[in-house]
């Protein structure tokens, strides 16, 4: 797909932040403090960044999907982590207020997401529920004009810099599986709520994940957002917007690794040779350089699809986070190998490319959940 | 009041220059950026801007794809953008540069509290000519490496850096000022930017729209008004490589001072 | 009878801008008179130079102890400072009275606001930023054979359009020293050049000529109206400036520090200590605020021509490399092997800075112990 000039401005534009702005002091800070980085962050938003997805009036700018996954895209290019930072309140935390909201809350909350001067988590996953969201444990109870919710969501991203929470829980015990949910916005800073011990992941460092606990957390019931009873399928549906964002993300990463790859390839000599003159190298360069085509090719339609016929888009975006994921691996994976014994050590960018590719195909449904998407669309 | 700001789109000469055989340069090969400089310059021209809320125009000599240029210029921020662009300008030294794209401004009309800014230099030329001939040419007061910039109505007080030190200079507008890029830090399009810019005001002025300004004539302009011609042009020399001494560890450095040494280098 | 710039006939004599200020002459003036002279030998005319300021009768006649025939001496109260508007006005009117028919001025921050606005003032050409200057065509052929990478004896030199033997050619470095480029100014006189400091060679003061030297006192007009932009102020710079153009070794760090600037700044520091020289840095270490810009070497900083030039941790981007590529003798010391500096390097070690530079210390160290 060739962009127009719009499209190609703004990735222009997203290139040229990420290449200045996401300096290796910081991406190797990010990696080995884990911690959040406020500055950038801030800094993003004062770009739009954190709003492209939200509409104007809401304090966004009210920009399609191609033009969000050409910024992700280009900022996990330069560092994965931080391309998450401008993601949240686009896809998992702002989607389900836009897709779900109230007028009201819309006008509440969006603002201040889209502006970055407010944090959204978004929490659905339970230690007992993963790809099987369906398994919800926590609750949400009425008692007079609002709810109590128990319960402990898991592997929640950012979390301990957040200031809400798309909170999924049981509203109706009667209902059997995914039936029954409701989702809540809780303000993080309510009475029961505590934060479990940050994760140490493999990759991604410096966008904090952990447990979040409930206890009788009490929530007013205009923090009910969407239907009672029928939170779920805005989950499924935020998903399918979130997996084209993880989508590009992996396109990103894909492409990171390449461009790491060549540089050494030309760089490394052995045997008198530069490793690029090579064939075993040159035929490990073509494979990812196909690879990352291929899979940006299909994450620029599967946005194409969204801004254009968004019912019939779930395929195409598990296509392209399936397909993305495994090639960011795929990816990876060679770019490691053709670095040899450098690939492993952590002074190499690779080294980190290799552990963040990982995660692309575990998150916002695994590439086996996205096949059964793929093929149950395919059979339906 | 509004702020004139002149840009100039040049071949990235950071990256990998390819020369023809002849000793021109290879322009096909290479990318385009905004002229550095002339990015401190809008930059300084939308401080301005957000302070005093004035309009801020962004001018550019040269061929229809510095259009691209512009756009980029007005999704920063810039409010209107004005191209003077024609096959007569082609060719043009820094005398004939200044003098069309002083034509431009004054067809596009200086005011009396106007502010014309432009970069310290261009990246290509390196001349740092055109600024000052342009605010000769429109009999302007000028101040060039203007490393702070303050504006109280119509006076103007600049710092101007020396080498060894800075001077103070006050002036009136209108006025040129040359900017360097330790005056800011330019700031990136927005996302909004990026949006609209493709729907904000942008003139072409072409040959016949200028035409007929005092300042513009056959002999005065592109490549045959020019009073500077290339005689010659090439490359320069390549050094051949010398030694790389085998190892980095002292036996290296030892050998290496004893060679300095040897040849009385040391 | 009206200036005429395009009456060529008309004009004759070298000129040198000769920049003081606070009453002390720039050392570029003495390597501009020296390069003006011998243009001037080239043409069979007289050298002057052109000197403005408030009481500075003083320092004119060493002016010839460089070279100069004649020094043209502006002194009004209102010239004490240099100002864009008094200058240009006193530089055309003298030009227009005396016309010479070529004028240089160093390209100092001063100078690139001065020339460009008298050359559209005086409607001719100028030259930005020379670093070779030629009249005389064998002397430029030659200068060819070494400067350039030309095959001189298949290049015709001949011209339809103008006299390639009288016309001054002015050779400078474009595209961030890429090509060089070779400018005349055919048509119109004076042909003007601003000339990059640190570039032309000073010749050896002879007092001879500085007593011989005869002093014009024009008549001028200059009055505080003329005067648009006022300087109000002027400040030295509080930290004394490091003098790499007279440097004799320079010890250059760039983007190789990174993983500990203080630490490689102070290396290269304790470097150029022991060897006796000071500290340059590439356009990546100024520009990310490791060091102050007037540590840069190359095409937007500083042109150098040192002893001994050690590259540490420079990769030798082209910009750089204009910079410093005539050092007498070149090391460098990279971690990279296909770093392109080591393509103009005399001596290169592949290696980390932060390990060889301590271990080149105590080389030298001992060596000297030793002799």
């Amino acid at each position: 797909m060739i962009l127009d000039k719009k499209h190609a401005l703004q990735q222009k534009l997203f290139r040229e932040f990420a290449e200045t702005e996401f300096t290796k002091e910081l991406q190797d800070r990010l990696d080995q403090s884990g911690e959040f980085e406020w500055d950038i962050f801030k800094k993003m938003a004062s770009y739009g960044f954190t709003g492209v997805k939200i509409p104007r009036k809401y304090g966004g700018t009210g920009s399609d999907s191609l033009t969000y996954v050409l910024m992700v895209e280009e900022f996990a290019r330069q560092d994965a982590v931080l391309s998450i930072y401008v993601n949240t309140s686009n896809s998992l935390g702002g989607g389900p207020i836009m897709l779900a909201g109230s007028e009201e809350q819309k006008m509440k909350y969006l603002p201040k997401i889209a502006s970055g001067e407010e944090v959204i988590a978004f929490g659905l996953t339970e230690p007992g529920a993963g790809s099987d969201a369906g398994g919800t444990a926590t609750t949400a109870v009425k008692d007079g004009d609002d709810y109590i919710i128990n319960g402990r969501k898991t592997f929640i991203s950012g979390a301990p810099v957040a200031d809400w929470i798309i909170c999924f829980a049981k509203t109706d015990p009667s209902q059997k599986g995914s039936k029954g949910i409701s989702m809540f916005i809780v303000d993080m800073k309510a009475k029961g709520i505590s934060l479990g011990a940050n994760e140490h992941k493999m990759g991604i460092g410096g966008y904090p994940t952990c447990d979040v606990v409930f206890e009788d957390v009490r929530v007013p019931k205009e923090n009910l957002l969407g239907p009672l009873h029928k939170g779920f399928q805005y989950a499924m549906k935020t998903l399918n917007s979130g997996r084209l964002g993880i989508a590009a993300q992996a396109v990103g990463i894909a492409q990171s690794a390449l461009d790491e790859a060549v540089k050494y390839a030309k760089e490394r000599k052995q045997f008198g040779h530069a490793l690029a003159d090579f064939q075993g190298i040159k035929f490990m360069l073509a494979d990812m350089a196909t690879d990352v085509e291929a899979a940006r090719q299909l994450v620029h339609y599967a946005a194409t699809m969204m801004d254009t016929d968004k019912d019939n888009a779930t395929r195409a975006c598990s296509i392209a986070k399936y397909f993305a994921a495994e090639a960011a691996n795929r990816c990876a994976y060679k770019a490691v190998q053709i670095h040899g014994g450098y690939g492993y050590i952590k002074e190499y960018k690779v080294e980190r490319i290799y552990r963040d590719a990982r995660i692309t195909s575990i998150y916002e449904g695994t590439s086996q959940i996205q096949q059964v998407v793929i093929a149950s669309d395919l059979l339906k | 009041m509004k702020i004139l700001v002149t840009v100039k789109q040049v071949p990235d000469t950071s990256g990998k220059v390819a020369v023809n055989e002849d000793g021109t340069l290879n322009r096909a090969s290479m990318q385009t950026i905004i002229n550095p400089d002339d990015l401190n310059a809008v930059e300084a021209a939308l401080e301005l801007r957000d302070k005093l809320g004035c309009k801020v125009v962004a001018f550019t000599m040269g061929p229809g794809p510095a259009e691209s240029m512009l756009r980029e210029i007005e999704a920063m921020g810039v409010d209107e953008a004005v191209l003077v662009s024609a096959r007569e300008f082609g060719g043009s030294d820094t005398y004939a540069t200044s003098q069309i794209i002083a034509a431009a401004l004054d067809t596009y009309g200086i005011e009396d509290d106007d502010i014309i800014m432009a970069g310290r230099q261009a990246i290509d030329g390196d001349t740092a000519q055109v600024g000052p001939q342009i605010a000769e040419k429109l009999n302007l007061p000028q101040v060039t490496y203007a490393g702070d910039i303050e504006v109280n109505g119509k006076e103007i007080t600049v710092k101007r850096m020396l080498e060894d030190g800075y001077m103070t200079i006050k002036l009136k507008t209108p006025c040129m000022i040359t900017c360097i890029k330790e005056l800011n830090e330019p700031r990136y399009m927005t996302v909004v930017g990026t949006e609209e810019c493709f729907d904000m005001p942008l003139t072409v002025m072409d040959y016949p729209a200028l035409k007929d300004h005092e300042l513009i004539d056959a002999s005065t302009i592109g490549l045959k008004g020019s009073p500077t011609n290339i005689y010659k042009s090439f490359t320069p020399p390549q050094k051949g490589a010398g030694m790389i001494l085998d190892g980095s560890g002292k036996e290296t450095t030892d050998k290496l001072i004893g060679i300095l040494n040897e040849k009385h280098i040391i | 009878m009206a200036y005429d710039s395009s009456d060529i006939a008309a004009f004759k004599n070298v000129w040198v801008f000769c920049e003081q200020r606070q009453g002390e002459m720039m050392p570029t003036t003495f390597e501009l008179i020296s390069e003006g002279r011998k243009l001037a030998d080239e043409l069979g005319v007289e050298l002057w130079g052109i000197l403005l300021g408030d009481n500075i009768e003083g320092i004119a006649s060493e002016l010839g102890g460089y070279g100069a025939d004649k020094v043209l001496v502006c002194d009004d109260p209102l010239l004490k400072n240099y100002t864009t508007d008094g200058y240009t006005k006193v530089i055309c009117d003298m030009v227009k009275e005396y016309k010479p028919e070529v004028m240089i001025y160093g390209a100092s921050n001063i100078g690139r606001d001065l020339a460009p606005r008298c050359a559209a003032r005086l409607h001719t050409g100028l030259c930005a930023d020379c670093t070779h200057l030629d009249v005389d065509l064998d002397g430029y052929i030659n200068f060819l054979k070494t400067g350039s990478s030309l095959d001189v004896d298949n290049v015709n030199f001949e011209s339809k359009l103008f006299d390639v033997k009288k016309n001054l050619k002015m050779t400078r470095p474009a595209f961030g020293g890429h090509l060089m480029a070779t400018i005349v100014c055919p048509r119109f006189r004076p042909a003007m050049a601003t000339v990059r400091p640190g570039v032309m060679q000073r010749r050896p003061f002879d007092e001879e000529g500085a007593k011989k030297v005869e002093l014009i006192h024009p008549k001028f007009e200059i009055s505080a109206d003329d005067i648009k932009a006022e300087v109000i102020d002027i400040q030295k710079a509080g930290r004394k400036l490091v003098d790499l153009i007279g440097a004799d070794v320079i010890v250059s760090v760039g983007r190789g520090i990174s993983k500990d600037v203080e630490g490689g700044v102070k290396l290269a520091e304790e470097l150029a200590e022991v060897l006796g020289g000071v500290v340059g840095a590439s356009r990546a270490v100024v520009d990310s605020g490791w060091m102050p810009n007037d540590h840069q070497v190359g095409q937007t900083g500083k042109t150098v021509h040192p002893r001994i030039y050690i590259a540490c941790g420079i990769s030798g981007a082209i910009q750089h490399k204009a910079g410093m590529q005539d050092s007498e003798c070149i090391i460098a010391i990279n971690k990279n092997e296909a770093a392109p500096i080591f393509e103009i390097a005399d001596y290169g070690i592949v290696g980390d800075l932060f390990k060889v530079i301590p271990l080149l210390i105590d080389s030298y160290k001992e060596a000297k112990a030793e002799a």
